[in-house]
Formats: structure tokens, C-alpha cells, sequence
């Protein structure tokens, strides 16, 4: 594992999370390096969404921690994360419905301006970043799919985050979409801004992600650099079942 | 004023009245549970439940008991239609506004009914209103006994429904989950409306059990389903159980409470239990986290 | 700048009338009307902007009325101070049942029965509590005079209520393009999302009913320096509740003429119906229940909003809407 020399960002350490008989999240452990890429994959149901409701605020875990910039933030509800600089967006998007693209956006920029004239320009700068500049004034539940990620993608980033979590920010968009907005995400690492991916579409998992933790039934399974994991039997058992692994190596044998 | 002779008497009325609650209460709890809402007309439909079993006895000299197999029927209906064909078209399926449109049906009946009927209270005299039954250590109104034990009958038939009827296992389904049951072919707004019917179904029931003993004005709805609110809230929203054991209990704190302070305070005894538990616990003793 | 200029606008009209219409009946009912105006704009802050939906703002209204009447009748406070401190009660009520509600994280259905509890709570007490004259009411001495803030002239309280609506269209309209308005606006179309970027929805709902509590409360202050009398039915009775939501929701929610729209609407409809069928009890509320739930059904935006969509029908003239397919090169 390469550049252990910088303190991450995000430390989650064993964090488990119950819901009554359910255990949702068990012991998981990972770490996201600065201004880096890092990815959070599993089979459905793993418990993915759930690590992320935590890591930002909206549920508590049942036990572990959750460092961020050295602090501990474990328990810290939404909205003082947000104002720390940790922005998420939702795996079904959250739009601001009756609000056009614009006056959505510029909820995000008000946190760090209070002034609407200043809030309103960074609105547009951003709007104009994820390339939704022609459609300011469309009211938001008229988007397309695309449109909408871009949006819930827009309002993350609004509110100057240091940490964004992308909550399958690409389910649902067609290849050209996907491939449009694959370097909006990589442009953000230069920006200053860590990202902490849960994501199904592998091909961009592979592009984009340096560092990848794959999770299975509320387990870290396995991590590493995305082609080592991509390899890895467990993590091939994991969504493909069980003996998928062996199975796969005896047909490439053939 | 703690001796046993005047202490069980007002325990026992209370748990009896609490079975009249309990049935108001189930009404309403079982269509928050599906609906997701709470339903403000609860009371008016109390209100004209009760003129409906009034009527029926002043001028077709129909006994409240027998009563019950007329207006259970006709309040299903009526539920039913009005859930179908007024409040689902008019909320568009947004749940404020369903609130609201409750709200407005709740005041329109009320006045509707002060306007017909006037503020005076009405009773009717019914042979067996005063009649008791010798437990050997107390005496029990007859009414009040009669009630208690309709009122478990009631709540077992409900059960019934629920857990072995098609209809009753597609409550159940849009209660757990509207947009599964929904894909998997359950006509929502039916079963909106079937829920709706039995909650109004319930009231009817409820008001026939009352009329023996209570009095009959457009207001009095509204009273008891305060009462009612204060018990779906205590037992849990959408729980059966919570409804009516909540309902045993408040029954008992405000028999109790009027013993020792009074009619009016003691109502008040029951808002501050009522805004207690929604702040302390709102998901009730037996209701899920919402 | 420019927002305010309708307001202006507005006002002037609204404020001529006195000069130029001198019949008392109908100054009654512009000053009834304006009243529950403000009343509205109150339940407005709250549930238009942040789309909570109290159904007990009788609570702000009646304790409003009862503040001024009690300072004045039975503690011989100056009746402008009385006002005063009925507003400021309002506001505390409202920053009590904000922070006790909204910490416990009540909402929807909930957040409508606590408000209704705790109007019928108050008007219990009140019809019982020796301090407000429990079933029999308060009565304010007759004592025309400014000082007594008793006037002779109905002009002179028309232009008093129509200050305290302009108020409450100038705070409306602020709160619309500041970063409070926003927030409030951001909660109401979807709390979770509103948190996750940075907006202390609790925090923020409490100030919103705070503002809601002393705006309506400044009604209740008013009822009672016009009318003279409060008694529990009046201060914390259904009908106030009912039309302090009413009149926001029939004239257009959320919206800052909303309720002076609705409030005139709603009105004209009472004493329409009045004219028509005589003088029946309860008449009215019937109206107001069943208008409520056609507005709900046909115009759920109110009259602002029907304008809105009958403008917006005309603009396109028959043309469909933008179809998504525009979309398909650029997301």
C-alpha cells in the first residue's frame, strides 16, 4: 500500500452497527487517503449505505469510531459534519423538487456565504463545474436521471466539502452519460477534495479508484489496489457465490 | 378516599370505559398504520355515529345493541366512499395535505351537525341503562359490562381480518410496504379505503356501545377522540395491542384522576400525559421507531 | 429592492381606502380581514415557508389577546406595553413548543396533533383559570383615547392593523431572499437533504415558530384592543386555528401575499354566504372546511399559484412541455 507517509483523512475503526436481531455493519474497518480516490464496493445489501449513514451522521453506530482530520466525529449529527467539510450525496437522489437547479444548489452555498449575492455566484460557478449551466432555472423534478445526479452532485459540492461521499452517483446513467461525468469526479482530487466512493459500475471503479475496500454482509473483506481486489477469490465468492472462484479457475484452465 | 370500596369501583369503570376508547382508538391507529396519517375526521365521524344511533332508536326503536349490525355496515360504507372518492383524489398523495383535507371534512360534518341539531344533548332511555350486575364485591353497570365485552369481540374479528383474509394480508402489505405491494398488484387505494371503512366501521361500533349511558351532542365527538389521539400515541401508532391496552390505561387514569381532581382538570391530566408521551417517546409502548 | 415594490404598492392602495370609503360596516371588515391576515402571514412563516402544519395557532393568537387584555385589566399596564408583551409572549410560546417539539425530531402528523394539544390545553385552562375569568371571560374598560390604544374612528384602527400587516409582508418577503428563507425552504421540500448540507433544521424550525408565534399573537393582541372582550372560545378556539390555515393555504402557500389574498377571499365568502342564507351559526366554518378541501383538490397552490398555472398554460399555448428526450446529449 503506497503513501502511508500521509495521515488519512477518514479513518471508520471497527465500526459495527445493529438494527435489533440485524447486524448491518460488522467490525468494518477502512481508511481514505487525502485528495484520493478510494471505493467502496460489495454485493447488494452488504451494508455499504449503512457505513456511509454513519460516516455521515445520519445514524449512530452501535459501536467503533470515525476519525476525520484526527478528530473524532462518532455520533455528530449531519449537519455539523456538513459544516466540517463532509458532504454525501444519496443513493436515490434528494432533490429539492418545487426548487429550480439554481435555488437547490444555492442551499449548499449558503453554508460557508451568508449573502445571497455571493451565495448565488458560487451556486453558478458549481452549476457551471457538473455542466448543468443551461438548465439553472429548470425546476429539479423535471431532470433526467443524468441530470439529477449531476444536481445531487452539484449541492455536495457547494458546500466547499473537504470529504465527499458519492453514494452511487453513477446507478442508473447510460455508458455516454457515465463517461461524461467520470472526469468531472477525477477533476474534484485536484480541487482538494477526497472521495470516498460506494459504486456498482466497475469499469469506473477500475478508471477512477486507487484504493479499494470491498465489503460483504457488514465485513471488509478484502482491499487493495482495484486490479489486486478485482483478483481476489474471496471477493470473487462474495458476489458470485460460493465455488465461483474455483469454478472460474478451472474454466480458465481449459 | 383510597379505600379499596371506592378505589376498585373507579378502577373497574375506568378499565370498562377504556374499552370504549380502545375501540375508538383501534379505528385510528389502524388507519395511521396503513395511511401513514392521522386521521382528523375521527371525531366528527364519532359525532355523527352517534345521531345515527340515536335516530335510529327514536324513530325506528332500533335497541343501540341491534344497532351495531346496521350502522357497522353503513359506516364501512360510508368510510370507505369517503376515503376513495374525497380524500385520495384530494391529497394527491401528498400526506400534509391529506391532513388537511381530513381536517376540513372533520370541521365541515361538525358544523354541519351543530347546524341540524343544535348544541343541546340528547339522550335516550333505554330499560337496561341503569340495571347492574352483582359481582359480589362491587356492582357493574350492565352497558358498561355489555361494552367491554363487545369491544374484545370486535378487536379479535379484527384480527381475524387481518391475519387470515386476502384483504386483511394486503393491509398488511401496504402498512409494511406501499410501493412493494403496489408492484406486486395491490390496488392501494382500495385497500386505502377498505382500512378507512374499518376505522369508521369501529367508530360506529364504538358509538352504539355509548349511547345507553353517554349523552348525544356535536361535540362530544371531538372530546373522546382527543382521548383517543392521547391513546394511539401512549400504545403506539398502528399498533393493535398498544391501542387497546393503552386505552385499558387511560381509562383507569382518568377515573382515577376525575376521583381526585376533578372533570375538567382531570382532562387536562390527559393532555399532558398526551404531550409527555410524544416528546418523551413518541414511538409509544409498543409502537416501532419511526 | 426591487422585491418590495409590489408591498408598496399594496400598502398605498390598502391605505387610501379609509379615505375614500367611510361606511363603518364595511371598515369592519377590512379590519376583521386584515387581521386575519396577519394571523395568517403568522402560520405562513411556518408552514408555507417551512412547511410545518400547525393546527393549534390559536395558541399564539388567544395568548396574545390574553396578555394584553390581563396587563391592562387587572395589573393597570398601559395597553401599548400590554401589546407589546403580548407579542413577546407569542414569540416565548412559540420558541417553547418549537424547541420541545422539534428536538424530538416530531414532524408531519405528529407536529399538527402536539399544536392542536396544546391550543386545547391553553383553552381549557382558560375557561377555568380564575385570571382570565374563566367561563365569563375578560372585559376591557371602555377608554377612548390613544394612550389607551381605544380610538373612536375605525380609520384609525384600519391603519393600524394595515402597519401590522406591512410588517408582516416586509418580514415575509425578507425572509424569502435571505439565507434563513432559503434554509426554511430547503427543510420543507426535504428534511435529510437540507442536513446533509449543513442546515440545522431544528434549530432553524424553532426560529421560524418563533417568528410564526409573535406575528399571530400580534393579531390576538390586536382581537383584543378592537373587540374588548376575550373569553376562551374566542382566544383559543377552533375557528382561529382553522383560519390562520386557511387563509395562507386558499390564497397560495408559501407565497408572501398569500394570506392577505386568502384572508380577503375567505371573508368575502362569510359574509357572502351570510347575505344569502341570514345570519346561521357555524355557517361559515361549514364553508371553510368545505372550501379547504376543494382548494386542496383543485388549487393546491391557492389562488397565487392557480394564477401561476393559468399563466404558464397560456405562455406555452397548447405546446407540450419540454420532453425529456431534448436531454439525451447533455445529462
Amino acid at each position: 500500500m503506497a503513501d502511508r507517509m500521509a495521515d488519512p483523512l477518514l479513518v471508520v475503526d471497527r465500526v459495527t452497527r445493529r438494527f435489533g436481531g440485524l447486524l448491518a455493519v460488522n467490525s468494518a474497518s477502512l481508511s481514505a487517503q487525502k485528495e484520493r480516490i478510494t471505493a467502496l464496493i460489495g454485493p447488494n445489501g452488504a451494508g455499504k449505505t449503512t457505513l456511509f449513514s454513519m460516516i455521515s451522521g445520519f445514524l449512530k453506530p452501535s459501536a467503533g469510531d470515525i476519525r476525520y482530520a484526527g478528530e473524532v466525529i462518532t455520533g455528530e449529527p449531519p449537519h455539523r459534519l456538513a459544516r466540517r467539510g463532509i458532504a454525501r450525496t444519496f443513493q436515490i437522489v434528494q432533490p429539492f423538487g418545487g426548487l429550480t437547479v439554481l435555488e437547490n444548489i444555492l442551499v449548499g452555498a449558503h453554508l460557508h456565504h451568508r449573502g445571497r449575492a455571493e451565495a448565488l455566484a458560487t451556486a453558478e460557478e458549481v452549476c457551471r463545474y457538473v455542466g448543468l449551466h443551461d438548465q439553472l432555472d429548470r425546476q429539479a423534478d423535471t431532470l433526467t436521471v443524468a441530470g439529477r445526479k449531476r444536481l445531487e452532485l452539484a449541492r455536495a459540492l457547494a458546500i466547499e466539502p473537504k470529504l465527499l461521499l458519492l453514494d452511487e452517483v453513477l446507478a442508473g446513467l447510460n455508458p455516454s452519460e457515465i463517461r461524461d461525468i467520470v472526469p468531472v469526479i477525477r477533476g474534484l482530487c485536484g480541487r482538494g477534495i477526497t472521495i470516498v466512493m460506494i459504486e456498482h459500475v466497475m469499469q469506473a471503479v477500475m478508471s477512477l479508484a486507487e484504493h479499494v475496500f470491498v465489503l460483504a454482509e457488514g465485513k471488509v473483506i478484502a482491499e487493495g489496489a482495484p486490479a489486486q481486489v478485482a483478483a481476489d477469490p474471496v471477493v470473487i465468492e462474495a458476489y458470485l457465490g460460493h465455488g465461483a472462484a474455483a469454478k472460474l479457475r478451472a474454466s480458465h484452465a481449459h | 378516599m383510597l379505600s379499596p370500596v371506592i378505589l376498585i369501583p373507579a378502577i373497574l369503570n375506568g378499565l370498562l370505559m377504556g374499552a370504549v376508547y380502545a375501540l375508538v382508538a383501534l379505528g385510528l391507529t389502524l388507519i395511521y398504520g396503513v395511511l401513514h396519517i392521522i386521521n382528523f375526521a375521527h371525531g366528527a365521524m364519532l359525532s355523527a355515529a352517534l345521531f345515527a344511533a340515536f335516530f335510529a332508536f327514536r324513530l325506528f326503536g332500533i335497541d343501540p345493541y341491534a344497532a351495531v349490525f346496521l350502522l357497522a355496515p353503513l359506516f364501512f360504507v360510508l368510510g370507505y366512499a369517503l376515503q376513495r372518492f374525497v380524500i385520495g383524489p384530494a391529497s394527491h398523495g401528498d400526506d400534509r395535505n391529506m391532513l388537511l383535507v381530513t381536517l376540513g371534512i372533520a370541521v365541515v360534518v361538525e358544523n354541519i351537525l351543530l347546524l341540524a341539531f343544535r348544541g343541546d344533548t340528547r339522550t335516550i332511555n333505554v330499560p337496561y341503562a341503569f340495571e347492574t350486575i352483582n359481582f359480589g364485591f362491587t356492582f357493574l353497570a350492565v352497558p358498561r359490562v355489555v361494552g367491554f365485552a363487545v369491544v374484545f369481540a370486535v378487536a379479535l374479528v379484527l384480527w381475524l381480518i387481518l391475519s387470515f383474509t386476502d384483504t386483511g394480508r394486503a393491509i398488511r402489505a401496504v402498512a409494511k410496504e406501499k410501493l412493494g405491494a403496489e408492484l406486486a398488484g395491490i390496488d392501494v387505494a382500495h385497500v386505502y379505503a377498505v382500512t378507512f371503512g374499518l376505522g369508521s366501521a369501529c367508530v360506529a361500533v364504538a358509538a352504539c356501545l355509548l349511547i345507553p349511558t353517554y349523552y348525544v351532542n356535536p361535540t362530544v365527538g371531538n372530546a373522546f377522540v382527543l382521548v383517543a389521539f392521547t391513546i394511539v400515541v401512549l400504545g403506539g401508532m398502528g399498533s393493535v395491542p398498544g391501542a387497546v391496552i393503552g386505552a385499558l390505561l387511560i381509562g383507569v387514569v382518568e377515573s382515577l384522576s376525575g376521583l381526585f381532581l376533578g372533570e375538567s382538570l382531570g382532562q387536562i391530566g390527559i393532555f399532558i400525559i398526551f404531550i409527555v408521551v410524544l416528546l418523551v417517546r413518541p414511538s409509544g409502548l409498543f409502537g416501532a421507531r419511526a | 429592492m426591487r422585491g418590495f415594490i409590489p408591498i408598496v404598492v399594496v400598502v398605498a392602495v390598502l391605505a387610501s381606502v379609509p379615505l375614500v370609503i367611510h361606511s363603518n360596516v364595511t371598515l369592519n371588515f377590512l379590519v376583521v380581514a386584515l387581521m386575519i391576515a396577519l394571523a395568517g402571514q403568522g402560520w405562513n412563516i411556518l408552514g408555507g415557508y417551512a412547511g410545518q402544519y400547525s393546527f393549534g395557532h390559536a395558541a399564539f393568537f388567544g395568548t396574545g389577546a390574553y396578555v394584553t387584555a390581563i396587563l391592562q385589566v387587572r395589573y393597570g399596564v398601559n395597553a401599548w406595553i400590554g401589546f407589546g408583551a403580548g407579542i413577546v409572549c407569542g414569540a416565548a410560546l412559540g420558541g417553547v413548543i418549537g424547541a420541545l417539539t422539534f428536538r424530538s425530531g416530531l414532524r408531519g402528523s405528529y407536529f399538527a396533533l402536539v399544536t392542536l394539544a396544546f391550543a386545547e390545553v391553553l383553552r381549557i385552562i382558560a375557561s377555568v383559570a380564575p385570571i382570565t375569568g374563566a367561563g365569563v371571560g375578560t372585559l376591557i374598560h371602555l377608554d377612548l383615547g390613544a394612550r389607551a390604544f381605544q380610538f373612536q374612528s375605525r380609520a384609525v384602527f384600519y391603519w393600524i392593523i394595515l402597519g401590522l400587516v406591512t410588517l408582516s409582508l416586509v418580514v415575509a418577503r425578507l425572509i424569502k431572499q435571505s439565507r434563513f428563507g432559503a434554509w426554511l425552504i430547503a427543510v420543507r421540500e426535504n428534511e435529510d437533504a437540507a442536513k446533509a448540507l449543513g442546515v440545522d433544521t431544528s434549530s432553524v424550525k424553532t426560529t421560524a415558530m418563533i417568528i410564526s408565534g409573535a406575528m399571530t399573537a400580534a393579531a390576538g393582541c390586536f382581537y383584543a384592543q378592537y373587540f374588548l372582550f376575550v373569553d376562551s372560545g374566542i382566544a383559543y378556539g377552533t375557528w382561529i386555528s382553522i383560519e390562520a390555515l386557511l387563509t395562507p393555504i386558499i390564497g397560495g402557500v408559501g407565497t408572501v401575499f398569500g394570506p392577505l389574498l386568502g384572508a380577503l377571499a375567505v371573508r368575502l365568502l362569510g359574509e357572502g354566504a351570510k347575505l344569502v342564507t341570514g345570519d346561521v351559526p357555524g355557517l361559515d366554518l361549514i364553508l371553510y372546511g368545505a372550501v379547504l378541501v376543494l382548494v386542496i383538490w383543485f388549487t393546491p397552490r391557492g389562488l397565487i399559484g392557480g394564477c401561476a398555472q393559468v399563466r404558464g398554460w397560456f405562455a406555452r399555448r397548447g405546446r407540450p412541455a419540454v420532453p425529456f428526450i431534448n436531454e439525451a446529449g447533455h445529462g
